[in-house]
């Protein structure tokens, strides 16, 4: 009897919602190097076959100018799909992002908006090295007009990727690598998710672990591993750093009063620190331990696997922390 | 040539002057905060080429935007307010003269970084092309945007999908406070525009009628789906590269050469000599467009300013 998996995996529900969405709007466009030929993940396989290579653009290698190309399409009407083949080449591409696509609502007084979304891929994984591993959301939690969205699940991949296109301002939608193959199940119908709403992935009474991406997993599996010391972990998905959801947040730190800040980008400067800012002013009566901050150590990321594997945090460091919080 | 057209490249030109001086004393006393860049003696650029757009054209400019956006036919009083910071500007005074945009004369943005605004124009002329109706762009910017390297990626996506654009280099010689000789070896700027296989055209910036002529073929060729042109404006800023600027780094012969060139009474000495000078009437026109200029002025400063709370207004859509 063969057993039909009905599950998909994360780089096939960005695939699936780019196609939803390209199929439902017509100012939907995807551009970026080598797009036309399904991109080197397969995260946009088939578009071009399916709407042709005017809306399924291959660019030349110019992050910078193809960021802006977006920017004066998006304020005509258009609502281009920028692929940043990794996200460590969103440096070439700062000052269109940062500059125009993030200021022109503003400086236009409302006169323009930019209904763009930037998906890029992040993090660590095969010893890739310093220019194909890092993970960079934070610096854009830093600049005012810009949303950033980073899915952990295949069905948030794609109802978060379809509540950015169908957003009106710039979204940065930052997938993660190590995720791409992961499996997971599609809810039925259009499946959108808002953008802004936080995720409670495991519900849990004495430590709050707040994470994104690959280490919502790590944090699932580090809840598990201290079960049988009767600790129990609340494992919170952000899903979206800008808008953030700190309702959520608050709710779950009110009934822990300790609090994990998880994520793989190194730890100074991460949105570990913007977080932990706020949790002190919004819930500094419900803290029974300092807040700690699992994130990468401050180094580039390096190649060698066994140099990789001690840089990339996981499951131990979450453990690691929680323990911390609870005096243990 | 007509006296109607005559009449209007005249008046528009004499709009940016009197305009852009007026602005510069507004600055320079203190009436008006901000980094403002004008283009005194660079009129002719902007109203040769803006006379042959139409209005659902689109324009990209540099710093310098207050010639392409008045001969496109901004309102001078919410460009005057804008300038001045209040709530009546095109941008309820969050744009400034570096950030503007006058969405509804297709003049999409000004931007404060140099060769910034190429890769926009190009997205923009994307849409004319999906759009199909023979709508172009003109991107503005000057001689020292060439050496960015925004300007050399756009160039080549700009051939490549044949995107109906005009790029339009005011060479005036110097990148701020620098000889363009000391920042490439390239003599012509087309030489760039060339090597990635786009027509172009090097012409005397400071006059208006070749420079329209020049832009008309240019945006034919863009309206036909035949792609970009690239011209090469030689011209010369007689005002400084802010209001403010010492000028240490040029000769008093060479502004006097310039001086000598200036657009205005180039086209006034072209008119004479066909015979349109008394038709024309270029005293009328200048009188017209210093009182229009006046009238902006008491606009903008009679404008309330923004409340403090719009500071974190229109951050998102």
């Amino acid at each position: 009897m063969t057993v039909v998996d009905s599950r998909v995996s994360y780089v096939t529900a960005i695939n699936q919602a780019l196609r939803e969405e390209m199929d439902r709007d017509p100012a939907v466009y995807v551009l970026g190097e080598d797009v036309a030929v399904g991109g080197p993940f397969g995260a946009t396989a088939g578009l071009a076959e399916a709407f042709g290579e005017r809306r399924v653009r291959n660019t030349p290698i110019s992050e910078g100018t193809v960021m802006g190309l977006a920017v004066g399409a998006a304020v005509l009407g258009l609502r281009p799909v920028v692929e940043i083949m990794f996200v460590d080449f969103i440096t070439l591409a700062m000052d269109q992002l940062v500059n125009h696509a993030a200021k022109l609502h503003y400086l236009s007084g409302g006169q323009l908006r930019v209904p763009l979304v930037v998906r890029a891929q992040c993090g660590a994984s095969g010893g890739w090295g310093a220019h194909h591993s890092q993970s960079l959301e934070a610096w854009f939690l830093h600049v005012p007009g810009l949303k950033v969205v980073m899915p952990s699940t295949p069905a948030d991949a794609r109802g978060l990727l379809k509540a950015a296109i169908r957003d009106d301002n710039p979204v940065l939608f930052v997938e993660h690598r190590g995720l791409y193959w992961g499996l997971g199940e599609l809810p039925a119908g259009d499946g959108v998710v808002p953008l802004g709403q936080a995720a409670v992935s495991r519900a849990g009474r004495d430590v709050t672990v707040l994470a994104t991406g690959r280490l919502v997993g790590a944090a699932v599996t580090a809840a598990r591993a201290l079960e049988s010391e009767g600790v129990s972990l609340e494992v919170i998905d952000l899903r979206s750093l800008v808008p953030l959801d700190l309702d959520t947040i608050v709710a779950s730190v009110r009934k822990t009063g300790r609090v994990v800040l998880a994520h793989e980008a190194v730890e100074t400067g991460g949105w570990g620190a913007e977080v932990a800012a706020r949790l002190q002013h919004a819930a500094f009566d419900y803290l029974d331990a300092p807040v700690e901050r699992v994130g990468a150590p401050d180094a580039p990321v390096p190649a060698s696997p066994r140099l990789e594997a001690a840089f990339v945090p996981g499951q131990e460091q979450i453990v690691a922390a929680a323990r911390q919080t609870l005096g243990r | 040539m007509e006296a109607d057209e005559a009449r209007a490249l005249l008046s528009t030109m004499w709009t940016i002057r009197a305009f852009e001086e007026r602005l510069a004393e507004l600055v320079a006393n203190k009436t008006l905060a901000g980094l403002v860049h004008v283009g005194i003696g660079q009129e002719a650029t902007a109203a040769g080429v803006c006379a042959v757009l139409h209005e659902d054209d689109y324009i990209y400019t540099g710093h310098r935007p207050d010639g392409p956006f008045i001969a496109k036919g901004a309102d001078l009083g919410r460009m005057m307010a804008e300038l001045a910071g209040r709530e009546t500007g095109y941008c309820h005074g969050k744009g400034g003269h570096m950030h503007l945009v006058a969405a509804e004369r297709g003049l999409l943005s000004a931007t404060g970084i140099v060769g910034g605004n190429l890769p926009l124009g190009l997205g923009s002329a994307l849409v004319c092309q999906e759009r199909g109706a023979g709508q172009v762009v003109a991107v503005f910017f000057g001689d020292g945007a060439s050496n960015a390297g925004h300007f050399h990626e756009s160039l080549n996506i700009a051939a490549l999908w044949r995107l109906p654009i005009v790029f339009v280099c005011e060479n005036n010689g110097y990148a701020e406070f620098t000889p363009l000789s000391a920042h490439t070896v390239v003599e012509r700027l087309t030489v760039h525009a060339d090597r990635y296989g786009i027509p172009t055209a090097t012409l005397d910036g400071n006059d208006v009628l070749a420079v329209r002529e020049a832009a008309a073929e240019a945006v034919a060729r863009a309206r036909a789906g035949n792609g970009s042109t690239f011209l090469e404006c030689l011209t010369y800023r007689l005002s400084g590269h802010y209001v403010g600027d010492p000028q240490r780094y040029r000769e008093a012969a060479e502004l006097e050469e310039w001086q000598q060139k200036d657009p205005i009474a180039r086209f006034n000495r072209q008119l004479a000599a066909l015979g349109l000078d008394a038709a024309v009437d270029a005293a009328a026109l200048e009188r017209a467009a210093r009182e229009r200029v006046e009238a902006a002025v008491a606009y903008a400063l009679d404008s309330p300013w923004p409340a403090p709370s719009e500071v974190s207004t229109e951050v998102y859509a």
